[in-house]
């Protein structure tokens, strides 16, 4: 039963990252334009230029 | 007109060194490419330091340097790209739902987070606990539970303990004070379990209730943001300008919400007048059905009171806006609106009325239980122990989402369905109307008058009327210009204001106005005094003279509408400042038969009042400014997106475009998420039913606490998304 002194932190880390992760999304606006993040990717101009 | 100034001031937000910032709402953005079309274009212009377009909510951030463009000069090259952009001030309450969301979305991560840790520790407990997990391990997961789920629930709990505290300050009882009861009972019971060793802590329920609670009041919150979004996009797009006279002499165009008591302004005919004021140069007559809803044009001069709304039919006016003054009709419906939003305040809301029942019992009901076991023996910690399972598992999970989530779905069919509901209890109060009382003009009617009956003239020279009235501003002009099919006026056109227009056609004179300026009054006066409702508009070329009368006319679906309303049970009446004579065509051709006409606001909201006290709930259909009183004071109300600002800001809700079918969606959706309501009500209510009982015999642990809680929330949202569906109209009504 040993192995849970490390299993336990590391899925607790691990799931701590996602939360992270998802606050730093939520705080740099990745939200505020779903349905334009959906349609911009479809111009490619800048590949071309 | 182009060359006149234009202050934009209101709208532009000085930014940090000589930059400024401004918002637009854009119409016609439809794909990724009007996308880079719009941003490319402007961040090309000298001066323009960046361009970020909003799709979803169709609003354009545009930053630049003052010393190299202005506001004018970015709208004027959006226009030249294609589109049309309005400048746009947020509204405070947009700003601050804005934060309220995100706050909601932070917690429901916490809330998510947290719950998945705690059950991924609660599933090991549960399986251990029927296989060979030792007390040491259980009680370490237990600890570990303690602290991901205590610190989340005090942070992700939030929005729930403080809307309780405020119930409770204001001695009242919300559906959040037996939430933040229960999740706090169940998380002090299990801290206290856990230091005894004991089997069983319920971290997971307390986490999770709070997780599917959070699920429900973010989706509330973003349908509402989305409907306000929309409409405050369509307000910007509706907003107009207004021609002010500086002491100089100098004409400047200034949005209508920046002007001021005592401006100078110049109101040209065809032109909407902006605001409340006195004529002060000028003759001319106004219609003035946006206000009062009487139909025949007014002959108004210097001295008189015009009020905003009104359209100027045929003569340049100069007025000076002034502040309601006592007497006016401004005035009497700001007083009698003050009076009717008090009374509407009094109804009670289904949740709440829910909660109001609800929390006495369920506290009731655990109390009683510890008292039982008390009494039959049991030791004080096991009683306590059971009592606090009541708790949990009547914690109303189900009841919370119940409610709300049918209220986001229908809110959300009625908004794909044209209309836009101010706020998610209009659909309950919408759902019990039954008795309908319709304004009539630009309700009932079209906002415009339209050509009546053309069988009788001949296309060609219709066709050539029509053409020719593009040239003019007159509304009756207006009206025609719209059967034109080549949509470019005749060049050379000359405009007389306040008679009409001319132009040479095939090289003979053509003249469309008024029968004296067409020197045909011989002719054309026995079909006018033959028709006293309508208006009519003359047409003379190469002989031919013709008289096309223009009306009110009904909105393309109302005769339907009307009848599919009153085969659902709903009594209609229609109440309407115009004359007699007008209103009882309009009322015997939709089959209405309870109609009354020449009411002033004051007594419409006196035959409202006298409805509400017969017990009906009136649902109040009106646009001008007249009704706005009779909007405040009805059970709900709706209006037209073209209706008269005041009118709308009291209306439950507002619909879109030419027909009257939103009306009916609106009830039929609504009745039917009211059903829905009920039903998820009733489902919750079979849970309790069956739970509770297994919890006061102390037979349910925290496993069975989780499935419960879960799956009825499951069942109750499922439900809830039958409020999407269409609803089925008859073929007459199908678009």
């Amino acid at each position: 039963m040993n192995v849970l002194i490390y299993l336990v932190p590391l899925a607790l880390l691990l799931g701590l990252t996602g939360l992270v992760a998802f606050l730093w999304s939520l705080k740099s606006g990745q939200y505020d334009d779903l349905d334009g993040a959906a349609v911009r990717i479809l111009p490619d101009d800048d590949i071309g230029s | 007109m182009m060359s006149e100034t234009v202050d934009l001031s209101m709208f532009v937000e000085p930014g940090d060194a000589g930059a400024s910032h401004m918002m637009l709402a854009v119409e016609g953005v439809a794909c990724a490419g009007c996308i880079r079309k719009i941003e490319n274009g402007l961040t090309k212009l000298p001066g323009v330091i960046d361009a970020r377009l909003n799709f979803t909510q169709r609003r354009l951030a545009v930053d630049w340097r003052n010393d190299e463009i202005d506001a004018a000069r970015i709208i004027a090259a959006i226009e030249g790209i294609g589109y049309h952009a309005h400048p746009f001030a947020p509204e405070r309450v947009e700003a601050d739902e804005r934060a309220q969301a995100k706050r909601l979305l932070i917690c429901l991560a916490v809330a998510g987070f947290a719950a998945m840790n705690v059950m991924l520790l609660s599933v090991s407990v549960w399986a251990g606990n029927v296989s060979d997990m030792t007390q040491e391990t259980r009680d370490l997961f237990h600890w570990l539970s303690a602290l991901i789920a205590l610190p989340a629930a005090a942070y992700a709990g939030q929005p729930f303990f403080q809307s309780a505290l405020r119930a409770l300050r204001a001695r009242q009882v919300n559906m959040d004070v037996p939430i933040s009861i229960g999740v706090t009972l169940a998380l002090g019971l299990s801290v206290y379990e856990t230091a005894i060793h004991a089997t069983h802590a319920y971290f997971d329920s307390a986490i999770m209730l709070l997780f599917f609670l959070l699920v429900g009041r973010y989706l509330d919150l973003a349908m509402r943001r989305k409907t306000r979004v929309f409409a405050g996009n369509l307000a910007s797009l509706k907003a107009e300008f207004a021609h002010r006279l500086d002491a100089s002499g100098e004409l400047i165009q200034v949005p209508v919400a920046a002007l001021h008591p005592g401006d100078r302004l110049l109101v040209r005919p065809g032109e909407r007048i902006p605001a409340d004021g006195t004529i002060i140069g000028g003759t001319s007559e106004i219609d003035e059905s946006l206000v009062t809803g009487e139909t025949l044009y007014r002959a108004v001069a210097a001295g008189t009171l015009i009020y905003a709304g009104s359209i100027n039919v045929s003569g340049a006016l100069t007025m000076r806006v002034t502040a309601a003054g006592a007497g006016t009709l401004v005035e009497e419906v700001e007083r009698l609106l003050e009076k009717a939003t008090h009374a509407r305040s009094q109804t009670v809301r289904l949740a709440d009325r829910t909660a109001r029942l609800y929390a006495p019992l369920v506290h009731a009901t655990a109390a009683l239980t510890a008292v039982g076991w008390l009494v039959a023996g049991a030791s004080v910690h096991d009683s306590i122990v059971i009592a606090v399972a009541v708790l949990i598992i009547t914690c109303p999970c189900a009841i919370a989402l119940a409610i709300p989530a049918v209220q986001v779905v229908a809110a959300g069919a009625l908004f794909r369905s044209g209309v836009i509901l101010n706020g998610g209890d209009a659909i309950e109060r919408l759902a019990e109307a039954d008795t309908i009382v319709f304004d009539k003009t630009g309700t009932l009617t079209l906002p415009a008058p339209r050509v009546d009956e053309t069988t009788n003239i001949d296309s060609a020279v219709l066709e050539r009327a029509a053409r020719l009235a593009l040239s003019s501003r007159h509304p009756l002009a207006t009206a025609l210009a719209r059967l034109a099919r080549e949509r470019y006026p005749y060049s050379g056109a000359v405009e007389e204001p306040g008679q009409g227009v001319r132009a040479l056609i095939d090289g003979k004179e053509a003249r469309l106005g008024s029968a004296k300026f067409c020197g045909v009054v011989e002719a054309a006066g026995p079909v006018a005094a033959r028709d006293t409702s309508a208006s009519f508009i003359t047409f003379a070329h190469d002989g031919n003279v013709v008289a096309i009368a223009i009306r009110q006319t009904l909105r393309p679906d109302a005769v339907a509408v009307a009848k599919a309303l009153s085969k659902r049970g709903l009594h209609l009446i229609v109440l309407s400042g115009d004359r007699p004579s007008a209103v009882a065509p309009v009322a015997q051709e939709l089959g209405i038969e309870d109609w009354r006409a020449g009411f002033t606001p004051t007594e419409k909201i006196a035959f409202i009042e006298q409805l509400k006290s017969q017990g009906r709930r009136v649902l109040m259909v009106g646009d001008g400014l007249n009704d706005a009183p009779a909007l405040a004071a009805a059970h709900v109300s709706l209006s037209p997106i073209t209706a008269a600002h005041l009118a709308q800001a009291r209306a439950d809700a507002v619909f879109l475009g030419d027909h009257l079918k939103p009306v009916l969606r609106a009830v039929v959706v609504s009745r039917r998420a009211r059903a829905l309501m009920k039903q998820n009500l009733a489902l919750a209510a079979i849970y309790n039913l069956l739970a509770v009982p297994l919890a006061i015999a102390g037979l349910v642990t925290p496993l069975i606490a989780a499935v419960a809680m879960s799956g009825s929330s499951l069942l109750v949202t499922l439900n809830a998304l039958r409020a999407r569906l269409r609803p089925e109209f008859g073929p007459e009504l199908e678009s």
